[in-house]
């Protein structure tokens, strides 16, 4: 007899152990949830490693006010659904406070005061575990990041100087103020996000499919018109048949020509795209070290 | 439900050698020629080597991650990298191989099915392909490929390929490694990497990818001795699952079936699985590495760090091992009655070192029972008390069972990995 599972479910089976890892070995875990593919593919998992008790996790969002109406609809179903604690770390509210500044300009984008509220929530909730749904495959930068990885007490990741992890051990001691990051996805591509998504058939928010929206085009990019976008005088949204990638803030997370209406679909244009899903987003197109500098100060 | 993109396995493996081995141009080209790689990631890099004022896009490029890398043109960390192919998906562990690197080659080999060893064919075997022998020989990568790179800097001569596998067979012969094959490639022109090459027509072997792609891993695992850490205990405390205990745990060893007489550890009762449930729901037996949860016939006291087993294959139960280990720190070296943390699978303990046996010359394999200095990088043979019994398995017959991290409890870093003997 052969014994023998598909890729997609030793990935997920080492998704459910690194979870049932953190769950065990931190007092008070939580788990980034930003409305994209990605967290919602960790809660799924979550549910099934717990089951049939709760996820053991609060649900951590860190809301830049700039946000796409089916997220948040979205978010609040699966709060509903999973019966999760959500907790919600406002970007809006560290403005008003005066504890941030908002950036000015064209390309003015709150996504890197989301560092700010995200350390500042973390700190505030006394959590000792972030779950996050970064993945390995995204970015150079995070080719390099641990499963557990490990946070000074300024939230800092220190790439030069990570903790060696070795076969399935998991080495999360720290002291009081520091914390870490998890990472169970960390193997994951987009293309294995997807097929497994269909596989589960998981529901995802519309976004994520073909549809006509009102955008405008910055520097080869499509961005989803909205009012929290100043426009340049040359720029006049126009409508296109488009779906997002990745979702984040609305205004980085640029949409994509695609006529993809069912998650089938975007299995062969990811399968045969010859884009990074990244590509599309402003935020990494800063500079070629975008991520690695936002990631050293603390960021997702 | 439908499993219908998922045929394919997952195979990982391991990359050692330096910049000078052509390991980043290799993995650039497997990359590359499998088309794994995006318009965008290629046009950044081409936008790099035009700037560093280089002639042809340079692909080893696309494995260089951080900042301080880049400038210094070096791997500092285990970089991973994903590719598939319809038969399967792969997950690089790329690694430095300079002798300061050991650490993060031990690390990605740790997980790993497949080595896979550069030696340029000008140079033949030389001090680091000696080390990644020995490193994937004690990690007991169950499969190692040897690519003798750079062949067309011998003119693809047959010679020159017979002459290091000679050299490379008569060096392994001292060490523990189970399947070795040899491929003579060019990672820059891409010969025998994913095409096969006309120029070598005196070889007869397989590609490199359609080596990966057909190498039999399906008994990596251990399917014999059944062996389950109890990883968590899940209770839902609900009204519909009133009573419900299950034990979550990722399956070590062994096939476990519904219906089996098991023996639980430490407290040697038995009983019998009631029900198996994984990802999809229930299922009439687990098996390595599965995550799942298991209910037992009988309400016994079970809890993280024990161990589910059969009553008539048991691990060892004990105190006392010895273990061969690699320390990973520069800051302090290993003390001879030093206490540390030990993790082994879901257990933690502590442990003292009771003796350090001896040091072993990572590029002659000479055991030297005089030096007891172990610092950074070094692999040495060492005897440990724990505070408490661990369930273990030598870690030639299980890499789960038979591992086990040690670290610093004043800096809270793992400071080495030990393999049980």
């Amino acid at each position: 007899m052969n014994y023998h599972i598909n890729h997609l479910r030793e990935l997920e089976s080492e998704s459910i152990y690194v979870m049932r890892e953190v769950a065990a070995q931190f007092e008070n875990p939580v788990l980034m949830f930003s409305g994209g593919k990605d967290s919602i593919l960790m809660v799924h998992l979550a549910y099934k490693a717990f089951y049939p008790a709760r996820i053991p996790f609060t649900l951590l969002h860190i809301d830049t006010g700039h946000n796409f109406d089916e997220t948040i609809r979205y978010r609040d179903d699966l709060v509903a659904k999973t019966g999760c604690k959500l907790v919600v770390g406002s970007v809006q509210e560290a403005i008003d406070n005066g504890e941030i500044r908002e950036e000015t300009g064209v390309n003015a984008s709150r996504n890197g005061l989301q560092t700010h509220v995200l350390l500042a929530s973390l700190e505030k909730g006394k959590y000792d575990a972030a779950l996050g749904g970064a993945r390995r495959d995204e970015e150079k930068a995070r080719a390099k990041e641990r499963f557990f990885s490990h946070r000074d007490e300024f939230g800092q990741w220190d790439p030069k100087n990570q903790r060696p992890e070795l076969w399935n051990m998991f080495n999360s001691k720290h002291r009081m103020g520091e914390h870490f990051r998890v990472f169970p996805i960390s193997n994951w591509t987009e293309l294995d996000v997807w097929q497994y998504l269909a596989m589960e058939e998981v529901e995802l928010p519309s976004l994520y499919y073909a549809h006509k929206r009102m955008v405008i085009e910055r520097d080869g990019i499509l961005l989803a018109d909205s009012e929290y976008i100043p426009k340049k005088p040359d720029e006049v949204p126009f409508e296109e048949m488009v779906r997002c990638r990745t979702i984040g803030d609305v205004t980085c997370t640029g949409v994509w020509r695609s006529e993809a209406a069912t998650t089938k679909d975007i299995i062969e244009e990811v399968a045969t795209t010859r884009m990074t899903e990244r590509g599309g987003r402003a935020d990494d197109k800063r500079s070629e070290t975008a991520m690695e500098d936002r990631k050293k100060k603390g960021y997702f | 439900m439908s499993e219908e993109y998922s045929s394919s396995e997952l195979l990982r493996f391991t990359t050692a050698g330096s910049v000078d081995d052509g390991k980043s141009t290799l993995i650039g080209r497997l990359l590359y020629d499998s088309k794994s790689i995006h318009q965008d990631q290629y046009e950044q890099i081409k936008k790099t080597s035009e700037k560093m004022g280089e002639a042809e896009i340079n692909l080893a490029l696309l494995t260089d991650g951080l900042k301080s890398e880049r400038e210094q043109g070096i791997t500092i960390d285990v970089a991973y990298r994903y590719f598939s192919t319809p038969k399967r998906k792969f997950i690089i562990a790329d690694t430095p191989g300079h002798i300061q690197y050991t650490r993060n080659m031990v690390t990605g080999a740790s997980t790993a099915n497949v080595a896979l060893i550069l030696i340029d064919a000008r140079q033949g075997v030389v001090e680091q392909t000696k080390r990644h022998a020995i490193i994937a020989s004690i990690l007991q990568i169950p499969h190692l490929v040897v690519c003798i790179n750079k062949m067309d800097l011998v003119d693809f001569k047959e010679e020159a390929y017979n002459k290091i596998q000679e050299e490379f067979e008569s060096f392994a012969a001292k060490l523990d490694v189970k399947d070795v094959h040899f491929i003579p490639i060019s990672a820059l022109l891409g010969d025998n990497v994913v095409n096969r090459s006309t120029n070598t027509p005196w070889y007869e072997g397989s590609t490199l990818m359609h080596y990966l792609e057909n190498v039999h891993i399906a008994s990596d695992h251990n399917f014999i001795d059944v062996r389950f850490p109890v990883q968590y205990v899940v209770r839902p405390y609900s009204d519909e699952f009133h009573d419900y205990r299950g034990y979550g745990g990722r399956v070590a060893g062994g096939v476990m079936k519904k219906g089996d007489k098991v023996m639980l550890l430490p407290s040697g009762f038995t009983t019998s699985i009631a029900q198996i449930d994984g990802p999809t729901g229930e299922q009439q037996e687990a098996f390595p590495p599965q995550s799942v949860t298991i209910q037992l016939a009988d309400d016994l006291d079970l809890s993280r760090g024990d161990m589910i087993v059969r009553e008539n294959n048991k691990p060892e139960v004990s105190q006392d091992m010895d273990l061969m280990i690699c320390w990973f720190t520069g800051d302090v070296k290993l003390k001879e009655g030093g206490k540390y943390t030990i993790m082994h699978t879901t257990q933690e303990a502590r442990c003292v070192i009771k003796d350090i046996r001896y040091k072993l010359d990572i590029n002659s394999l000479h055991r030297n029972e005089e030096d007891k200095d172990i610092g950074l990088n070094d692999i040495a043979r060492i005897h440990i008390r724990t505070t408490k019994p661990l369930f273990t398995d030598p870690y030639r017959t299980n890499r789960i069972t038979g591992s086990v991290i040690i670290i610093d409890e004043g800096t809270n870093n793992t400071v080495a990995a030990g393999m049980i003997i």
